[in-house]
């Protein structure tokens, strides 16, 4: 904390303090236009999401809802609730399957990211390279091949086939090592001098340094687990999850756009709601990371 | 460690070889245990199937019969008689060229602009350059490039007096690349932009510190000699995922051009292989056209890592 008030101080007084003021100005209103343009469908989704359905199709089009509404909304929940199952079963499936994968993903990834990039030995290099090939290679065959692996593992239709293959993400593995990476080695040998062990290394040395990448993993394996469609993996009503169904109940083209919009702002809330509260971590670290070479 | 054991083997002869492996191994069991969790299931749920896939870029396989090894008659068709293939490798390297470098400077620049500001403002800027990624809005977009007079880009356009009948953006085949290339980059500030977010936070102060003392006074200054130099793995990251989002774009088009795009004018590698792979059960002919994709993206990046490789550690 002491330092960070030296370093404002040094920076305040080593520049022409009014020219940097001018300049973050500067660089405010540039992001601020641009994010405008970036937030521009979004807002647009949300308001169409509020709009009656005769005002979908009004000319000129309104960057506003003249009479909101959110009958779209109760549309779209009447239609999920119309299913043989209630509503708050597939709730309940969504977040079984997003808490566990962004769990299980997170300490995974953040213990072999940590070994891979501070150990040597025999067949890290092999993985290391395997991880990156892993993320290069995009093929439909895989998906095929993936489905074989797991009815032979007897995983079809069976609610573990949503959350096994999304644990081991070669993407968070990647972005952990290579932030790790950059911890200076005399802090894991000065631990291991003191007789820690790898794991208690890995978890009370390494990743309180490591919050930001960390936070930005659970951000990707969040909104990568909260969109798991059950697809051809799982067909009993009862273990569907709401991207699922959502999307069932918004396919019907241009027609039911409002609902379709709807759909889209309510899967939205929840991945916002994971990124400010981790984003928040990510950007308090600032102020207390102490690692010095 | 392990490379010290390997050198001192160089001489000896292979059992005596195997034994220092072995206890090298055995050495390192704390290692192996900390990686298991994430090998046990990385080697199940995607080292297998990929391996069992690389194989059926030679074969016929359309997924009802068993795979019928053909050698390498896939590839000679891909590149002599597949015309399209050959419009889909250009339609993919112009996407690439336009959606790759801009979307990586971009994230880059704004990643750093952002991290310039009052902590507040960085939570806001950041959800607001990675909130496209997390949106599923192809609807919105489809509106806003509606081909009537309700589209909002035409009725803009209309009302400004500069054009006075709609343009058909989503089929006209000037115009839908062009479109699939803006909603791309619209979407593209995702995994790279928030990991170069996150290497930006973690740069030590002292480093800033240190660079005042010894006279940087510029932003300019301190983005050269301070930031890039200890960015080289996030750098590297987000160019991995670049390469990987610009190369295997295919759903955007799909989504928002229809598919096949009008005379094929957004139709990317990817789309081809998915064409045969789940339109026309052609499954082997499709691993064919994802493996070329697969080595070109190999080789490029082996060539950024190289560029890279003085910032890493």
């Amino acid at each position: 904390m002491q330092t960070a008030v030296n370093i404002d101080k040094i920076k305040g007084s080593n520049r022409q303090a009014g020219k940097k003021i001018g300049g973050t100005v500067a660089i405010f209103i540039f992001l601020a236009v641009l994010g405008l343009f970036m937030v521009l469908p979004i807002y647009l989704t949300v308001v169409m999401s509020i709009k009656p359905v005769e005002e979908l199709f009004i000319f000129p089009p309104k960057l506003y809802a003249i009479r909101p509404t959110l009958n779209n909304f109760s549309d779209m929940f009447d239609a999920l609730n119309s299913n043989r199952v209630p509503f708050s079963r597939y709730v309940f499936n969504s977040i079984a399957v997003t808490v566990s994968v962004t769990v299980l993903q997170s300490i995974f990834a953040s213990m072999a990211a940590f070994v891979l990039a501070k150990c040597k030995f025999p067949g890290s290099k092999l993985i290391n390279s395997i991880i990156v090939v892993a993320l290069l290679y995009q093929s439909n065959v895989i998906y095929i091949m993936q489905y074989i692996v797991m009815a032979k593992l007897g995983l079809i239709d069976n609610p573990l086939a949503l959350v096994l293959p999304s644990i081991a993400s070669p993407m968070g593995l990647f972005l952990m090592r290579q932030s790790i990476g950059q911890i200076p080695d005399a802090m894991i040998e000065a631990a291991k001098v003191d007789g820690a062990g790898l794991f208690r290394i890995c978890w009370q040395i390494v990743m309180p340094n490591q919050k930001p990448a960390l936070m930005t993993l659970v951000i990707f394996a969040f909104q990568a687990a909260w969109n798991i469609q059950t697809g051809t993996l799982v067909f009993q009503e009862q273990y569907k999850t709401l991207p699922t169904v959502v999307t069932q109940a918004a396919s019907a083209g241009l027609a039911r756009a409002g609902v379709a919009m709807a759909a889209a702002v309510f899967m939205l809330v929840p991945p916002i709601v994971v990124f400010m509260l981790a984003q928040r971590q990510v950007i308090e670290t600032m102020a207390h990371s102490g690692i010095k070479d | 460690m392990a490379k010290l054991s390997a050198e001192k083997t160089g001489k000896k002869s292979r059992k005596e070889k195997r034994r220092l492996l072995w206890l090298s191994v055995k050495k390192n069991k704390a290692c192996y245990a900390m990686i298991a969790p994430f090998m046990i299931f990385f080697v199940i749920f995607t080292v297998v199937p990929v391996i069992m896939s690389l194989p059926m870029g030679f074969t016929d396989f359309n997924m009802a019969q068993a795979p019928k090894f053909i050698g390498l008659s896939n590839y000679t068709t891909l590149f002599l008689s597949d015309r399209i293939f050959v419009k889909s490798i250009r339609v993919t390297i112009v996407f690439a060229l336009f959606t790759g470098p801009v979307s990586y400077i971009l994230c880059f620049l704004l990643a750093w602009l952002i991290n310039e500001l009052h902590p507040k403002l960085k939570t806001v800027f950041t959800l607001i350059f990675y909130a496209p990624s997390m949106a599923n809005v192809y609807t919105v977009w489809q509106l806003i490039f509606s081909g009537d007079m309700n589209g909002y880009i035409n009725s803009f356009l209309i009302n400004l007096g500069l054009i006075n009948a709609p343009i058909q953006w989503l089929t006209d085949a000037n115009y839908v690349l062009g479109v699939t290339i803006v909603v791309q980059l619209w979407i593209s500030l995702g995994a790279g932009f928030l990991a170069l977010r996150a290497g930006f936070q973690n740069i030590d102060r002292s480093m800033y510190e240190a660079g005042a003392i010894e006279g940087i006074k510029t932003r300019w200054q301190e983005l050269i000699y301070i930031v890039i130099p200890s960015m080289g793995p996030q750098l590297m990251f987000a160019a991995v995922m670049q390469i990987v989002s610009s190369f295997t774009a295919g759903t955007v088009a799909q989504n928002l051009v229809g598919f096949p795009s009008t005379d094929y004018r957004a139709h990317t590698i990817m789309t081809h292989a998915y064409d045969y792979g789940w339109v026309r059960y052609e499954m082997g002919y499709s691993a064919a056209i994802c493996m070329i994709l697969f080595i070109v993206m190999y080789i490029l990046n082996k060539l950024i890592s190289r560029v890279l490789s003085k910032y890493m550690d």
